[in-house]
């Protein structure tokens, strides 16, 4: 049953401060929208439970990527084209501009956020795992101030998070420390445009140097739609790290994988492929990993 | 608070449409898809999916290509929006309706204008786009006739007399 826009309230308090006051004044009274590619589909289908919207698409503070020696800082409110447009975005965080370039089609890449797409909390948000291998940090803003907290935990379970009511995403930080890393990203769906991932993996790996038995110097591994939420493999990061690249390792590692993930069977797969293909994209980056000694 | 009382109102909505200044009253939340073909008549722009999924609704924001069935109409306050009826005047878009046309790139037309537009925000970006370029750039629209093909080749074609010069 559609909605009718008669029972529903939006405003536009147009700035940061306007917004940030409101959500104090009435905490947990008002959700946020910015480009609406998620909140709009739940109206659509009469299931949105808030009535009160306040919108943030397009609030400056929240705009541009401020790039600084040591840091990238996103804010929430740029949309997965600006993500995708960026030059440092596109060279150094490969896995968040793949990422962007495989969120819906172009239309809604054009409204879509990332502070959204880290909002929505889905498990199969495409941006999320990038988020975990780059260790990336949240800037979050309310009227008492901001607080910066690691993206790892941030999601607590299936849509849950800890964010305080009276609070919103304002930015994303990466540190630019990743450059000497190979960047493997996949996301295995129905289609390219458009469709939610199956499983998608974001991962980050660097060999040590001068060593001869392609030894993993650091690793970074992260799943997403295996989960209530998106998946770091702490495990098997620990299994693989200073060890060598062989056919048992990646037989171990792809083991383990299958043991840290939980996936269900829905509408979009089952919890048989999810997890034999979620073992295979591990494998694939390891065995890529491993190949990279040759281009070195 | 004062909002939470003076709900349910309906308010003043200025925006550009192709060209022309409307200001028409609106709930906040209704989605800009049904402010253009009901209040504004501009049937064109098609709902398909409604739920951003098939691009019939596409139209351009700002110069942005957007789904308006995911648009709430607060957001489109002050805005220039080009739907499919604005891009008759615009010698681009004419000459990819021209291209669909040579192609069979258009059988039922539902999906038409919204491959218009997707196709046109592409061109404007990517003047000589590649095929892969086009496949991607038209994604977001779903299309249960053609197969796709003539679509593409109707896209393709559009471009190709600038690709020449």
């Amino acid at each position: 049953m559609r909605s009718d826009p008669a029972d529903y309230e939006l405003i536009a308090p147009g700035t940061l401060q306007a917004v940030v006051s409101l959500l104090a004044g009435e905490p947990g009274q008002w959700l946020p929208i910015a480009g609406g590619t998620d909140v709009m589909v739940l109206y659509a289908a009469g299931k949105l439970q808030s009535r009160k919207l306040v919108s943030i698409w397009n609030l400056a503070e929240l705009r541009g990527i401020d790039v600084r020696p040591d840091e990238v800082t996103i804010g929430a409110g740029c949309t997965y084209t600006n993500l995708r447009e960026h030059p440092v975005i596109a060279r150094e965080f490969p896995l968040l501009a793949s990422a962007a370039r495989w969120t819906g089609g172009i239309a809604n890449q054009n409204r879509g956020t990332l502070g959204g797409n880290i909002a929505n909390a889905s498990p199969a948000g495409d941006s999320l795992p990038a988020l975990l291998a780059y260790e990336a940090e949240l800037i979050l803003v309310s009227l008492a101030g901001e607080r910066r907290v690691p993206y790892l935990g941030f999601h607590t379970g299936y849509k849950k998070l800890r964010l305080a009511p009276q609070e919103l995403i304002r930015a994303v930080c990466l540190r630019r420390s990743f450059s000497g890393y190979f960047h493997y990203s996949r996301k295995v769906g129905a289609r390219n445009a458009q469709a939610i991932a199956k499983v998608c993996i974001a991962a980050l790996g660097r060999l040590r140097a001068g060593a001869t038995e392609n030894t993993i110097d650091d690793i970074r591994l992260a799943l997403g739609s295996v989960a209530p939420i998106p998946l770091r493999l702490t495990e098997v990061e620990q299994l693989a790290k200073g060890k060598s690249i062989q056919p048992q390792l990646v037989q171990r590692a792809k083991k383990m994988t299958a043991a840290a993930i939980q996936p269900i069977d829905d509408i979009r797969s089952t919890a048989r492929y999810r997890t034999a293909v979620a073992s295979n994209l591990v494998a694939e980056f390891l065995e890529q990993l491993r190949d990279q000694q040759k281009v070195l | 608070m004062s909002q939470a009382c003076e709900k349910r109102h309906q308010r003043e909505l200025s925006f550009t449409v192709n060209g022309k200044l409307e200001t028409v009253r609106i709930h906040p939340m209704e989605r800009l898809l049904d402010v253009l073909r009901q209040q504004l008549g501009l049937t064109g722009t098609k709902e398909g999916c409604g739920e951003g999924e098939c691009g019939a609704c596409a139209i351009l924001m700002d110069g942005q290509l957007v789904n308006s069935c995911l648009i709430p109409a607060l957001q489109a306050a002050d805005a220039q929006v080009i739907t499919i009826e604005g891009v008759a005047d615009d010698p681009e878009a004419s000459a990819l309706q021209a291209a669909f046309l040579q192609c069979g790139g258009a059988q039922c037309g539902m999906c038409t204008p919204g491959m218009i537009l997707s196709a046109s925000h592409l061109l404007r970006k990517q003047p000589a786009p590649t095929l892969e370029d086009i496949r991607e750039a038209l994604g977001g629209n779903l299309c249960r006739c053609t197969g796709y093909m003539q679509i593409f080749e109707a896209v393709a074609q559009a471009a190709r007399p600038r690709t020449g010069r």
